[in-house]
């Protein structure tokens, strides 16, 4: 174990304890945000608008930095397109997430809660990721 | 659209949204990456041979413990939050691939695109972002006004 695994381990420890807290690791909650023609809940609207007040002025400072604290590059995404591959990945995703409520995230923390269907959710997940990986090598 | 009154947690849902935004800025800081765990996901899933690669591996493996590890730490301290899963096996199954597979052509979901893309006033982001949004309020209102389920 050095520094960096620490660090990332606090990171999502941390991440793990706000979903939580947030009400995010619960799906019927999220399907309550998504549900805006039924009886809505605002409640998810704050968590985003919280998690980016706090991460606005650190990217901000972290994209004028050098060097991580822990030494390393930082790597911050350099993609620009608009392109038809995140449109309708994200739209997959978006059904994805209004059929279960669980995103990624969720679908981790809610199975380290152990609770068998967000491990079916993930094990299907993965799977999911290793279809994306075999049909990208299919086509270069 | 009426607002459920009863449902609204503003404050946990404010303080929760303050945690994740710390843990995102404390990764991008003190490690220099973004915290996108269908990309973290996706590195472990698809493990590259390179030894670049193969180095990212240790701190996203570190990153996916502390998400299982939350709510043991947390069941120390206090009672868990509820975490209501209705969906059925079948639709979790669907739910999973199309979140998988969804996420890795967009580079990106909730907490990639989402918090630390708006947070980094990504237009890509913003368009992935409401593109998912649109998905899950379309979904939703089909599933349970339309089908009824």
């Amino acid at each position: 174990m050095n520094r960096v695994t620490v660090s990332a381990f606090a990171s999502g420890l941390i991440f793990s304890v706000g979903l939580l807290l947030s009400g995010m690791a619960n799906p019927e909650k999220v399907l309550g945000f998504l549900d805006l023609f039924g009886a809505w809940d605002p409640s998810l609207a704050l968590v985003m608008g919280g998690a980016i007040a706090v991460g606005l002025p650190v990217f901000t400072l972290a994209r004028k930095r050098e060097r991580a604290l822990l030494g390393g590059e930082i790597h911050l995404p350099t993609k620009r397109s608009l392109d038809r591959r995140l449109v309708l990945g994200s739209l997959a995703f978006g059904v994805g997430w209004g059929l279960a409520g669980f995103c990624p995230g969720p679908g981790i923390v809610a199975t380290g809660a152990l609770q068998p269907g967000a491990a079916v959710f993930v094990l299907a997940m993965l799977a999911g990721m290793f279809f994306f990986r075999i049909l990208e090598q299919r086509t270069h | 659209m009426t607002i459920d009154w009863n449902a609204f947690t503003p404050i946990s849902a404010l303080a929760g949204g303050v945690l994740i935004g710390l843990a995102s800025a404390w990764l991008i800081l003190a490690n220099g990456r973004i915290a996108g765990i269908s990309g973290i996901l996706g590195g472990l899933v698809n493990r590259e041979r390179g030894p670049q690669e193969r180095r990212n591996h240790g701190w996203q493996l570190a990153f996916i413990l502390g998400l299982l590890a939350g709510p043991g730490v947390w069941a120390l301290f206090y009672v868990l939050p509820p975490i209501e899963i209705n969906a059925s096996y079948p639709v979790l199954v669907a739910a999973g691939l199309l979140v998988g597979l969804g996420t890795r052509y967009a580079a990106g979901c909730t907490s990639g695109h989402g918090v630390c893309g708006l947070s980094r006033l990504s237009p890509r982001s913003l368009a992935a972002t409401l593109t998912f949004m649109c998905g899950g309020f379309a979904t939703v209102f089909i599933a349970r006004h339309l089908l009824g389920a």
